[in-house]
Protein backbone atom coordinates (compact mmCIF):
# COMPACT_ATOMS: atom_id res chain seq x y z
CA UNK A 1 0.00 0.00 0.00
CA UNK A 2 2.66 2.45 0.96
CA UNK A 3 4.51 2.11 -2.32
CA UNK A 4 6.05 5.30 -3.71
CA UNK A 5 3.43 5.27 -6.46
CA UNK A 6 0.51 5.11 -4.03
CA UNK A 7 1.99 7.94 -1.97
CA UNK A 8 2.39 10.03 -5.07
CA UNK A 9 -1.28 9.55 -5.97
CA UNK A 10 -2.37 10.49 -2.46
CA UNK A 11 -0.15 13.58 -2.57
CA UNK A 12 -1.61 14.67 -5.89
CA UNK A 13 -5.15 14.34 -4.58
CA UNK A 14 -4.29 16.36 -1.50
CA UNK A 15 -2.59 19.05 -3.54
CA UNK A 16 -5.49 19.25 -5.96
CA UNK A 17 -7.83 19.65 -3.03
CA UNK A 18 -6.12 22.60 -1.40
CA UNK A 19 -3.51 24.23 -3.57
CA UNK A 20 -5.45 26.23 -6.16
CA UNK A 21 -7.62 28.21 -3.77
CA UNK A 22 -6.90 28.25 -0.06
CA UNK A 23 -10.41 29.47 0.73
CA UNK A 24 -11.92 26.14 -0.28
CA UNK A 25 -10.66 24.74 3.00
CA UNK A 26 -12.62 27.20 5.09
CA UNK A 27 -16.38 27.24 5.62
CA UNK A 28 -17.16 30.09 3.21
CA UNK A 29 -20.06 31.40 5.28
CA UNK A 30 -20.00 34.99 4.05
CA UNK A 31 -22.91 36.39 2.07
CA UNK A 32 -21.99 38.12 -1.17
CA UNK A 33 -23.00 41.78 -1.10
CA UNK A 34 -23.48 44.32 -3.89
CA UNK A 35 -21.97 47.81 -4.18
CA UNK A 36 -25.41 49.21 -3.37
CA UNK A 37 -25.52 47.24 -0.13
CA UNK A 38 -22.08 48.52 0.85
CA UNK A 39 -22.53 52.22 0.02
CA UNK A 40 -23.84 53.27 3.44
CA UNK A 41 -20.86 51.73 5.21
CA UNK A 42 -18.11 52.73 2.81
CA UNK A 43 -17.29 56.04 4.48
CA UNK A 44 -13.49 56.11 4.44
CA UNK A 45 -11.85 58.76 2.26
CA UNK A 46 -8.22 58.37 1.17
CA UNK A 47 -6.04 61.33 0.09
CA UNK A 48 -7.05 61.02 -3.59
CA UNK A 49 -10.66 61.66 -2.61
CA UNK A 50 -12.07 58.34 -3.84
CA UNK A 51 -15.53 57.94 -2.37
CA UNK A 52 -16.20 61.57 -1.55
CA UNK A 53 -19.97 62.10 -1.75
CA UNK A 54 -21.88 64.69 -3.76
CA UNK A 55 -22.41 68.02 -2.04
CA UNK A 56 -20.38 71.12 -1.29
CA UNK A 57 -19.71 73.82 1.25
CA UNK A 58 -17.80 77.00 1.95
CA UNK A 59 -16.25 78.50 5.07
CA UNK A 60 -19.00 81.11 5.16
CA UNK A 61 -21.62 78.37 5.23
CA UNK A 62 -19.57 76.53 7.84
CA UNK A 63 -19.69 79.31 10.45
CA UNK A 64 -23.15 78.35 11.63
CA UNK A 65 -22.33 74.64 11.67
CA UNK A 66 -19.17 75.23 13.69
CA UNK A 67 -20.78 77.56 16.20
CA UNK A 68 -23.74 75.26 16.78
CA UNK A 69 -22.06 71.85 16.70
CA UNK A 70 -18.35 72.23 17.42
CA UNK A 71 -17.56 75.38 19.39
CA UNK A 72 -18.66 74.08 22.80
CA UNK A 73 -15.80 71.56 22.76
CA UNK A 74 -13.24 73.20 20.48
CA UNK A 75 -13.54 76.87 21.44
CA UNK A 76 -14.29 79.98 19.42
CA UNK A 77 -12.85 79.72 15.92
CA UNK A 78 -11.09 76.46 16.74
CA UNK A 79 -8.98 77.97 19.50
CA UNK A 80 -9.41 74.89 21.70
CA UNK A 81 -10.68 74.13 25.21
CA UNK A 82 -12.06 72.15 26.69
CA UNK A 83 -10.92 69.82 23.88
CA UNK A 84 -8.45 69.84 21.03
CA UNK A 85 -7.31 73.07 19.48
CA UNK A 86 -7.96 72.95 15.73
CA UNK A 87 -6.44 76.20 14.46
CA UNK A 88 -2.99 77.79 14.48
CA UNK A 89 0.30 76.42 15.78
CA UNK A 90 2.18 76.98 12.54
CA UNK A 91 5.95 76.99 12.99
CA UNK A 92 5.83 75.36 16.44
CA UNK A 93 6.51 71.71 15.60
CA UNK A 94 10.27 71.89 16.20
CA UNK A 95 9.88 73.96 19.38
CA UNK A 96 9.76 72.78 22.98
CA UNK A 97 6.00 73.28 22.99
CA UNK A 98 4.65 72.04 19.66
CA UNK A 99 1.00 72.83 18.92
CA UNK A 100 -0.50 70.13 16.73
CA UNK A 101 -3.61 71.36 14.92
CA UNK A 102 -5.32 70.71 11.60
CA UNK A 103 -3.40 73.66 10.19
CA UNK A 104 0.00 72.95 11.69
CA UNK A 105 0.10 69.16 11.64
CA UNK A 106 -2.53 67.29 9.60
CA UNK A 107 -1.08 66.22 6.23
CA UNK A 108 -4.31 65.70 4.26
CA UNK A 109 -7.52 67.72 4.00
CA UNK A 110 -9.46 64.56 3.15
CA UNK A 111 -8.78 63.33 6.69
CA UNK A 112 -10.71 66.30 8.11
CA UNK A 113 -13.77 65.42 6.03
CA UNK A 114 -13.45 61.70 6.80
CA UNK A 115 -13.06 62.20 10.55
CA UNK A 116 -15.76 64.82 11.00
CA UNK A 117 -18.22 62.70 9.04
CA UNK A 118 -17.50 59.48 10.94
CA UNK A 119 -16.99 60.78 14.47
CA UNK A 120 -18.20 64.35 14.99
CA UNK A 121 -19.97 66.02 16.72
CA UNK A 122 -18.78 63.80 19.56
CA UNK A 123 -22.23 63.28 21.03
CA UNK A 124 -24.01 62.96 17.66
CA UNK A 125 -21.79 61.29 15.06
CA UNK A 126 -23.39 60.59 11.67
CA UNK A 127 -25.82 63.47 12.21
CA UNK A 128 -24.35 66.05 9.80
CA UNK A 129 -25.38 66.24 6.14
CA UNK A 130 -22.64 65.95 3.54
CA UNK A 131 -23.05 69.66 2.78
CA UNK A 132 -22.53 70.44 6.46
CA UNK A 133 -19.38 68.29 6.57
CA UNK A 134 -17.99 70.03 3.49
CA UNK A 135 -18.87 73.41 5.00
CA UNK A 136 -17.33 72.85 8.41
CA UNK A 137 -14.24 71.35 6.75
CA UNK A 138 -13.99 74.52 4.67
CA UNK A 139 -14.43 76.64 7.80
CA UNK A 140 -11.58 74.88 9.60
CA UNK A 141 -9.28 75.10 6.58
CA UNK A 142 -10.13 78.79 6.19
CA UNK A 143 -9.50 79.54 9.87
CA UNK A 144 -6.07 77.98 9.35
CA UNK A 145 -5.42 80.26 6.39
CA UNK A 146 -5.37 77.40 3.87
CA UNK A 147 -8.38 78.35 1.67
CA UNK A 148 -10.45 81.45 1.10
CA UNK A 149 -13.74 82.01 2.88
CA UNK A 150 -15.73 81.59 -0.34
CA UNK A 151 -13.72 78.72 -1.82
CA UNK A 152 -16.07 75.82 -2.47
CA UNK A 153 -15.11 72.38 -1.23
CA UNK A 154 -16.58 69.41 -3.06
CA UNK A 155 -15.49 65.97 -4.23
CA UNK A 156 -13.22 67.53 -6.86
CA UNK A 157 -11.67 70.43 -4.94
CA UNK A 158 -11.10 68.88 -1.50
CA UNK A 159 -8.39 66.37 -2.56
CA UNK A 160 -6.51 69.21 -4.31
CA UNK A 161 -6.06 71.22 -1.10
CA UNK A 162 -2.39 71.08 -0.09
CA UNK A 163 -1.95 71.13 3.65
CA UNK A 164 0.96 73.12 5.13
CA UNK A 165 2.50 70.07 6.85
CA UNK A 166 1.96 67.70 3.90
CA UNK A 167 5.69 66.99 3.67
CA UNK A 168 6.23 66.82 7.42
CA UNK A 169 5.99 63.05 7.76
CA UNK A 170 8.51 60.26 7.25
CA UNK A 171 6.98 56.85 6.62
CA UNK A 172 8.90 54.07 8.32
CA UNK A 173 6.84 51.29 6.74
CA UNK A 174 7.95 49.22 4.99
CA UNK A 175 11.18 49.13 6.95
CA UNK A 176 14.45 48.85 5.03
CA UNK A 177 15.80 45.29 4.96
CA UNK B 1 33.32 47.16 38.52
CA UNK B 2 33.63 44.22 36.13
CA UNK B 3 31.25 41.44 35.27
CA UNK B 4 31.20 40.02 38.77
CA UNK B 5 27.99 40.13 40.71
CA UNK B 6 27.52 43.24 42.78
CA UNK B 7 27.70 42.52 46.49
CA UNK B 8 24.01 42.82 47.16
CA UNK B 9 23.01 40.41 44.40
CA UNK B 10 22.77 36.64 44.80
CA UNK B 11 22.67 34.03 42.08
CA UNK B 12 19.67 31.79 41.64
CA UNK B 13 21.55 28.75 42.86
CA UNK B 14 22.73 30.43 46.03
CA UNK B 15 19.21 31.73 46.51
CA UNK B 16 17.87 28.17 46.43
CA UNK B 17 20.53 26.68 48.69
CA UNK B 18 20.10 29.44 51.21
CA UNK B 19 16.34 29.54 51.02
CA UNK B 20 15.67 27.75 54.26
CA UNK B 21 18.09 29.90 56.21
CA UNK B 22 16.84 32.99 54.46
CA UNK B 23 13.23 32.28 55.36
CA UNK B 24 14.03 32.28 59.05
CA UNK B 25 16.03 35.48 58.55
CA UNK B 26 13.12 37.11 56.73
CA UNK B 27 10.61 36.20 59.40
CA UNK B 28 12.90 37.79 61.95
CA UNK B 29 12.72 41.21 60.25
CA UNK B 30 10.26 43.44 62.09
CA UNK B 31 8.08 44.63 59.22
CA UNK B 32 7.52 41.14 57.81
CA UNK B 33 6.91 39.36 61.10
CA UNK B 34 5.32 41.83 63.49
CA UNK B 35 3.15 39.09 65.01
CA UNK B 36 3.84 38.09 68.61
CA UNK B 37 4.06 34.35 69.33
CA UNK B 38 0.74 33.00 70.55
CA UNK B 39 -1.18 29.77 70.68
CA UNK B 40 -2.80 29.04 67.31
CA UNK B 41 -6.60 29.11 67.39
CA UNK B 42 -9.37 28.13 64.98
CA UNK B 43 -10.34 31.08 62.72
CA UNK B 44 -13.98 32.15 62.43
CA UNK B 45 -14.28 30.96 58.82
CA UNK B 46 -13.64 27.39 59.93
CA UNK B 47 -16.47 27.41 62.43
CA UNK B 48 -19.41 27.61 60.04
CA UNK B 49 -19.98 26.62 56.40
CA UNK B 50 -18.98 29.11 53.76
CA UNK B 51 -21.15 30.69 51.09
CA UNK B 52 -22.50 28.62 48.23
CA UNK B 53 -21.68 28.32 44.57
CA UNK B 54 -22.12 31.32 42.29
CA UNK B 55 -22.80 31.95 38.62
CA UNK B 56 -19.79 34.13 37.97
CA UNK B 57 -16.84 34.43 40.33
CA UNK B 58 -15.20 37.59 41.58
CA UNK B 59 -11.92 38.34 43.32
CA UNK B 60 -11.84 38.16 47.11
CA UNK B 61 -13.42 41.14 48.84
CA UNK B 62 -9.98 41.63 50.40
CA UNK B 63 -8.60 42.34 46.93
CA UNK B 64 -11.11 45.03 45.99
CA UNK B 65 -8.40 47.66 45.90
CA UNK B 66 -6.82 45.88 42.92
CA UNK B 67 -8.52 47.79 40.13
CA UNK B 68 -7.69 49.46 36.88
CA UNK B 69 -5.99 52.69 37.77
CA UNK B 70 -5.60 56.31 36.71
CA UNK B 71 -8.87 56.46 34.85
CA UNK B 72 -8.80 59.57 32.68
CA UNK B 73 -11.25 60.86 30.09
CA UNK B 74 -11.27 63.81 27.74
CA UNK B 75 -13.09 66.83 29.17
CA UNK B 76 -16.79 66.75 28.44
CA UNK B 77 -16.78 63.06 27.51
CA UNK B 78 -17.38 59.89 29.44
CA UNK B 79 -15.85 57.43 27.05
CA UNK B 80 -12.85 58.96 25.33
CA UNK B 81 -9.92 58.09 27.50
CA UNK B 82 -7.91 55.36 29.17
CA UNK B 83 -7.55 53.17 32.24
CA UNK B 84 -4.44 51.25 33.21
CA UNK B 85 -3.49 47.77 34.42
CA UNK B 86 -2.26 47.71 38.08
CA UNK B 87 1.01 46.00 37.20
CA UNK B 88 2.31 46.24 40.78
CA UNK B 89 -0.47 43.91 41.98
CA UNK B 90 -0.20 41.17 39.34
CA UNK B 91 2.04 38.17 38.75
CA UNK B 92 2.65 35.74 35.91
CA UNK B 93 2.03 36.83 32.33
CA UNK B 94 -1.76 36.82 31.87
CA UNK B 95 -3.71 39.96 32.70
CA UNK B 96 -7.16 39.23 34.11
CA UNK B 97 -9.67 40.38 31.48
CA UNK B 98 -11.31 42.80 33.89
CA UNK B 99 -7.96 44.49 34.53
CA UNK B 100 -6.85 44.75 30.89
CA UNK B 101 -6.03 48.37 30.10
CA UNK B 102 -8.57 50.41 28.15
CA UNK B 103 -8.14 53.10 25.54
CA UNK B 104 -11.34 54.19 23.85
CA UNK B 105 -11.80 56.91 21.27
CA UNK B 106 -15.52 57.35 21.82
CA UNK B 107 -16.60 55.02 24.57
CA UNK B 108 -17.55 51.35 24.67
CA UNK B 109 -20.46 50.50 22.36
CA UNK B 110 -23.06 48.03 23.58
CA UNK B 111 -23.22 45.74 20.56
CA UNK B 112 -25.91 43.13 20.01
CA UNK B 113 -23.93 40.27 18.45
CA UNK B 114 -26.95 39.07 16.46
CA UNK B 115 -27.03 42.42 14.66
CA UNK B 116 -23.29 42.96 14.29
CA UNK B 117 -21.80 42.33 10.83
CA UNK B 118 -18.27 42.18 9.44
CA UNK B 119 -17.89 43.41 5.87
CA UNK B 120 -14.89 42.61 3.66
CA UNK B 121 -14.80 44.60 0.45
CA UNK B 122 -12.69 46.88 -1.73
CA UNK B 123 -10.12 45.19 -3.99
CA UNK B 124 -11.70 41.74 -3.68
CA UNK B 125 -13.39 39.40 -6.15
CA UNK B 126 -16.34 38.68 -3.88
CA UNK B 127 -17.35 41.30 -1.29
CA UNK B 128 -18.58 39.32 1.70
CA UNK B 129 -20.51 40.08 4.86
CA UNK B 130 -20.34 37.80 7.89
CA UNK B 131 -22.50 37.32 10.95
CA UNK B 132 -20.78 36.69 14.27
CA UNK B 133 -22.46 33.29 14.36
CA UNK B 134 -20.75 32.47 11.07
CA UNK B 135 -17.34 33.61 12.35
CA UNK B 136 -17.70 31.31 15.34
CA UNK B 137 -17.86 28.32 12.95
CA UNK B 138 -14.42 29.00 11.43
CA UNK B 139 -11.21 27.19 12.35
CA UNK B 140 -9.53 29.16 15.13
CA UNK B 141 -6.11 29.64 16.63
CA UNK B 142 -5.16 30.61 20.20
CA UNK B 143 -2.20 32.87 20.86
CA UNK B 144 -0.84 34.60 23.95
CA UNK B 145 0.09 38.18 23.04
CA UNK B 146 0.57 41.49 24.78
CA UNK B 147 -1.20 44.65 23.74
CA UNK B 148 0.48 47.96 24.50
CA UNK B 149 -0.90 51.41 23.80
CA UNK B 150 1.49 53.48 21.72
CA UNK B 151 1.23 56.18 24.40
CA UNK B 152 2.28 53.94 27.28
CA UNK B 153 4.98 55.45 29.54
CA UNK B 154 4.66 58.80 27.80
CA UNK B 155 5.48 60.69 31.00
CA UNK B 156 9.04 59.39 30.59
CA UNK B 157 9.43 62.07 27.90
CA UNK B 158 8.73 64.69 30.59
CA UNK B 159 11.20 66.80 32.52
CA UNK B 160 10.71 65.13 35.88
CA UNK B 161 9.93 61.55 36.96
CA UNK B 162 6.23 60.76 37.42
CA UNK B 163 5.08 60.52 41.01
CA UNK B 164 2.86 57.54 40.16
CA UNK B 165 2.72 53.78 40.65
CA UNK B 166 4.21 51.51 38.01
CA UNK B 167 0.69 50.72 36.80
CA UNK B 168 -0.37 54.34 36.63
CA UNK B 169 2.69 55.36 34.62
CA UNK B 170 3.30 52.21 32.56
CA UNK B 171 0.09 50.17 32.78
CA UNK B 172 -1.12 50.67 29.22
CA UNK B 173 0.19 47.17 28.59
CA UNK B 174 -1.62 43.89 29.22
CA UNK B 175 -1.39 40.31 27.99
CA UNK B 176 -4.11 37.80 27.15
CA UNK B 177 -4.74 34.55 25.40
CA UNK B 178 -6.63 35.52 22.26
CA UNK B 179 -8.63 33.00 20.26
CA UNK B 180 -10.09 33.67 16.86
CA UNK B 181 -10.03 33.22 13.11
CA UNK B 182 -6.89 33.92 11.07
CA UNK B 183 -7.74 36.94 8.96
CA UNK B 184 -6.16 35.36 5.88
CA UNK B 185 -8.95 32.77 5.77
CA UNK B 186 -11.58 35.45 5.19
CA UNK B 187 -9.41 37.54 2.89
CA UNK B 188 -8.87 34.34 0.90
CA UNK B 189 -12.58 33.60 0.68
CA UNK B 190 -13.25 37.14 -0.49
CA UNK B 191 -10.59 36.80 -3.16
CA UNK B 192 -8.52 39.74 -1.95
CA UNK B 193 -6.21 41.08 -4.67
CA UNK B 194 -2.79 39.70 -3.70
CA UNK B 195 -1.13 42.83 -5.07
CA UNK B 196 -3.15 45.19 -2.83
CA UNK B 197 -0.75 46.58 -0.23
CA UNK B 198 -3.20 47.77 2.42
CA UNK B 199 -6.41 47.07 4.24
CA UNK B 200 -8.48 49.54 6.23
CA UNK B 201 -9.89 48.23 9.52
CA UNK B 202 -12.86 50.08 11.01
CA UNK B 203 -14.65 49.68 14.34
CA UNK B 204 -18.35 49.94 15.19
CA UNK B 205 -17.85 52.46 18.00
CA UNK B 206 -19.13 56.03 17.86
CA UNK B 207 -15.74 57.17 16.51
CA UNK B 208 -15.82 54.46 13.80
CA UNK B 209 -12.16 54.22 14.80
CA UNK B 210 -10.12 53.23 11.78
CA UNK B 211 -6.55 52.35 10.84
CA UNK B 212 -4.75 51.23 7.70
CA UNK B 213 -2.92 47.95 8.11
CA UNK B 214 -0.30 46.48 5.77
CA UNK B 215 -1.77 43.55 3.83
CA UNK B 216 1.41 41.60 4.56
CA UNK B 217 0.74 41.84 8.31
CA UNK B 218 -2.95 40.96 7.91
CA UNK B 219 -2.05 37.85 5.88
CA UNK B 220 0.86 36.85 8.09
CA UNK B 221 -0.62 36.70 11.58
CA UNK B 222 -3.69 38.94 11.80
CA UNK B 223 -6.47 37.36 13.86
CA UNK B 224 -10.16 38.18 14.18
CA UNK B 225 -10.26 37.62 17.93
CA UNK B 226 -13.55 36.41 19.43
CA UNK B 227 -12.31 35.09 22.79
CA UNK B 228 -10.04 36.55 25.46
CA UNK B 229 -8.67 34.31 28.20
CA UNK B 230 -11.18 31.62 27.32
CA UNK B 231 -14.36 33.67 27.38
CA UNK B 232 -15.90 35.90 24.77
CA UNK B 233 -14.25 39.30 24.49
CA UNK B 234 -15.15 41.85 27.13
CA UNK B 235 -17.09 44.83 25.71
CA UNK B 236 -14.17 47.13 26.49
CA UNK B 237 -11.90 44.83 24.49
CA UNK B 238 -13.98 44.80 21.35
CA UNK B 239 -16.94 42.46 21.83
CA UNK B 240 -18.01 40.70 19.69
CA UNK B 241 -14.92 40.74 17.45
CA UNK B 242 -11.66 42.69 17.31
CA UNK B 243 -8.61 42.73 15.12
CA UNK B 244 -5.44 41.41 16.69
CA UNK B 245 -2.09 42.27 15.10
CA UNK B 246 0.57 40.67 17.29
CA UNK B 247 3.26 43.14 18.37
CA UNK B 248 1.72 46.21 16.73
CA UNK B 249 0.75 49.35 18.66
CA UNK B 250 -2.52 48.94 20.53
CA UNK B 251 -4.86 51.16 18.55
CA UNK B 252 -4.27 49.22 15.32
CA UNK B 253 -5.90 46.21 16.95
CA UNK B 254 -9.26 47.73 16.04
CA UNK B 255 -12.04 46.82 18.47
CA UNK B 256 -15.67 46.13 17.57
CA UNK B 257 -14.43 45.39 14.04
CA UNK B 258 -17.14 45.91 11.44
CA UNK B 259 -15.35 46.54 8.17
CA UNK B 260 -12.22 45.60 6.29
CA UNK B 261 -11.59 47.34 3.00
CA UNK B 262 -8.77 46.17 0.75
CA UNK B 263 -7.18 49.33 -0.63
CA UNK B 264 -4.42 50.47 -3.01
CA UNK B 265 -3.06 53.08 -0.56
CA UNK B 266 -3.12 53.83 3.13
CA UNK B 267 -6.32 55.74 3.88
CA UNK B 268 -4.53 58.31 6.09
CA UNK B 269 -7.15 58.26 8.82
CA UNK B 270 -7.11 60.67 11.74
CA UNK B 271 -5.48 58.07 13.98
CA UNK B 272 -2.55 57.48 11.62
CA UNK B 273 -1.86 61.14 10.83
CA UNK B 274 -2.89 63.58 13.56
CA UNK B 275 -2.50 60.91 16.26
CA UNK B 276 -0.10 58.00 16.63
CA UNK B 277 2.61 59.70 14.61
CA UNK B 278 5.85 60.43 16.42
CA UNK B 279 6.97 64.07 16.33
CA UNK B 280 10.76 64.31 16.34
CA UNK B 281 12.90 67.13 17.67
CA UNK B 282 13.39 68.58 14.17
CA UNK B 283 9.64 68.99 13.65
CA UNK B 284 9.28 66.03 11.28
CA UNK B 285 7.07 63.16 12.40
CA UNK B 286 7.58 59.42 11.95
CA UNK B 287 4.52 57.72 10.50
CA UNK B 288 3.53 54.01 10.50
CA UNK B 289 5.70 53.13 13.51
CA UNK B 290 3.99 49.81 14.10
CA UNK B 291 5.89 47.36 16.33
CA UNK B 292 6.18 48.11 20.03
CA UNK B 293 9.90 47.86 20.70
CA UNK B 294 11.69 45.74 23.29
CA UNK B 295 10.93 46.88 26.85
CA UNK B 296 10.88 45.76 30.48
CA UNK B 297 9.70 46.94 33.88
CA UNK B 298 10.36 45.78 37.42
CA UNK B 299 6.88 45.42 38.87
CA UNK B 300 7.92 44.33 42.39
CA UNK B 301 9.38 46.16 44.15
CA UNK B 302 8.08 49.24 42.39
CA UNK B 303 6.29 52.50 43.04
CA UNK B 304 3.10 51.08 44.54
CA UNK B 305 4.80 47.91 45.79
CA UNK B 306 7.35 48.89 48.48
CA UNK B 307 9.79 46.43 50.04
CA UNK B 308 8.66 45.23 53.43
CA UNK B 309 12.10 44.78 54.94
CA UNK B 310 15.78 44.13 54.41
CA UNK B 311 17.06 40.66 53.61
CA UNK B 312 16.45 38.27 50.81
CA UNK B 313 13.63 39.20 48.47
CA UNK B 314 12.68 38.68 44.90
CA UNK B 315 12.70 41.20 42.12
CA UNK B 316 9.87 40.38 39.70
CA UNK B 317 9.08 42.05 36.40
CA UNK B 318 7.78 41.83 32.87
CA UNK B 319 9.51 42.12 29.52
CA UNK B 320 8.13 42.11 25.99
CA UNK B 321 8.95 42.93 22.39
CA UNK B 322 6.67 43.52 19.43
CA UNK B 323 9.38 42.09 17.19
CA UNK B 324 9.75 38.68 18.74
CA UNK B 325 10.76 36.69 21.79
CA UNK B 326 12.54 37.96 24.88
CA UNK B 327 15.99 36.38 25.04
CA UNK B 328 17.47 38.08 28.08
CA UNK B 329 16.59 40.44 30.89
CA UNK B 330 19.35 41.95 32.97
CA UNK B 331 18.78 43.52 36.36
CA UNK B 332 20.91 46.13 38.07
CA UNK B 333 20.60 46.97 41.76
CA UNK B 334 23.32 49.62 41.70
CA UNK B 335 21.92 52.14 39.25
CA UNK B 336 23.30 50.44 36.15
CA UNK B 337 26.95 50.03 37.13
CA UNK B 338 26.67 46.25 37.07
CA UNK B 339 24.08 43.95 35.54
CA UNK B 340 23.10 40.35 36.22
CA UNK B 341 20.94 38.08 34.08
CA UNK B 342 17.53 37.49 35.58
CA UNK B 343 15.69 34.18 35.30
CA UNK B 344 13.15 34.08 32.48
CA UNK B 345 10.09 32.22 33.70
CA UNK B 346 8.52 29.71 31.30
CA UNK B 347 6.45 29.93 29.21
CA UNK B 348 8.26 32.48 27.04
CA UNK B 349 6.26 33.32 23.91
CA UNK B 350 6.90 35.63 21.00
CA UNK B 351 5.23 39.02 21.42
CA UNK B 352 3.88 38.09 24.85
CA UNK B 353 4.70 39.38 28.29
CA UNK B 354 7.60 37.39 29.72
CA UNK B 355 7.98 37.19 33.49
CA UNK B 356 11.47 37.54 34.92
CA UNK B 357 12.65 37.04 38.47
CA UNK B 358 15.84 37.83 40.29
CA UNK B 359 16.86 37.09 43.85
CA UNK B 360 18.14 40.14 45.68
CA UNK B 361 19.55 40.45 49.15
CA UNK B 362 18.75 44.01 50.12
CA UNK B 363 21.02 45.45 52.77
CA UNK B 364 18.51 48.11 53.77
CA UNK B 365 20.49 50.94 52.19
CA UNK B 366 19.16 53.21 49.41
CA UNK B 367 19.49 51.53 46.01
CA UNK B 368 18.61 52.14 42.35
CA UNK B 369 16.93 49.25 40.47
CA UNK B 370 16.83 48.90 36.70
CA UNK B 371 15.98 46.22 34.17
CA UNK B 372 17.12 45.92 30.57
CA UNK B 373 15.58 43.52 28.04
CA UNK B 374 17.01 42.01 24.84
CA UNK B 375 14.88 40.29 22.19
CA UNK B 376 15.74 37.60 19.66
CA UNK B 377 16.40 40.16 16.93
CA UNK B 378 19.27 41.38 19.12
CA UNK B 379 17.50 44.64 19.97
CA UNK B 380 18.42 45.93 23.43
CA UNK B 381 16.20 48.21 25.47
CA UNK B 382 17.80 51.67 25.24
CA UNK B 383 18.40 54.21 27.97
CA UNK B 384 16.07 57.18 28.39
CA UNK B 385 18.99 59.48 27.55
CA UNK B 386 19.46 57.73 24.22
CA UNK B 387 15.78 57.98 23.33
CA UNK B 388 15.73 61.69 24.13
CA UNK B 389 18.96 62.24 22.17
CA UNK B 390 17.67 60.30 19.14
CA UNK B 391 14.07 61.51 19.09
CA UNK B 392 13.62 64.50 21.37
CA UNK B 393 10.95 64.94 24.01
CA UNK B 394 7.89 65.79 21.87
CA UNK B 395 7.26 62.25 20.69
CA UNK B 396 4.52 61.18 23.18
CA UNK B 397 4.49 57.64 21.74
CA UNK B 398 6.65 54.48 21.71
CA UNK B 399 8.71 55.08 24.86
CA UNK B 400 10.59 51.83 25.49
CA UNK B 401 13.55 53.10 27.48
CA UNK B 402 14.97 51.76 30.69
CA UNK B 403 13.01 52.76 33.80
CA UNK B 404 14.71 53.26 37.17
CA UNK B 405 13.35 52.86 40.69
CA UNK B 406 14.97 54.35 43.77
CA UNK B 407 14.56 52.27 46.92
CA UNK B 408 14.71 54.33 50.11
CA UNK B 409 15.96 52.97 53.45
CA UNK B 410 12.34 52.62 54.60
CA UNK B 411 11.54 50.41 51.61
CA UNK B 412 9.59 53.04 49.69
CA UNK B 413 10.10 52.96 45.92
CA UNK B 414 9.92 55.92 43.53
CA UNK B 415 10.48 56.71 39.87
CA UNK B 416 13.81 58.38 39.21
CA UNK B 417 15.61 59.45 36.09
CA UNK B 418 18.96 57.75 36.59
Amino acid sequence: MSSPKALAVVSMVLLAGCAPAAHRETPDLGRIVTPADIAGWDISIPPDGTGLPPGSGTAVAGIAVYEQKCQACHGAKGSGQPNDRLVGGGGTLASKTPVRTIGSYWPYATTVFDYVRRAMPYTQPHSLTNDEVYAVTAYLLHQNGIIGERDELNAQTLPRVKMPNRDGFISVYPEPK
Amino acid sequence: MGKSDPPATVTRRSFLTRAVVAFSTLTATPSVAAEQPQALGIPAWMKSPGVGVSEYGHPSTFEQKVTRTLLRTQPGTTGSGASRTPLESLEGIITPSGLHFERHHSGVPEIDPTQHRLLIHGMVKRPLIFTVEALLRYPMVSRIHFLECAGNSQLMYGASPPNLTVGQAHGLVSCSEWTGVPLRYLLGEAGADPSAPWILAEGADAAAMSRSVPMAKAMDDGILALFQNGERLRPENGYPVRLLLPGYEGNMNVKWLRRIKVTPTATMTKDETSRYTDLQADGKALMFTYPMEVKSLITRPSPGAPISGAGLSQISGIAWSGRGTIRKVEVSTDGGQTWTDAELVAPVFSRALTRFRHAWRWNGQPAILKSRATDDTGAVQPTRDKILADHGSNVIFHYNGIVAWSVAANGEVKHVFA
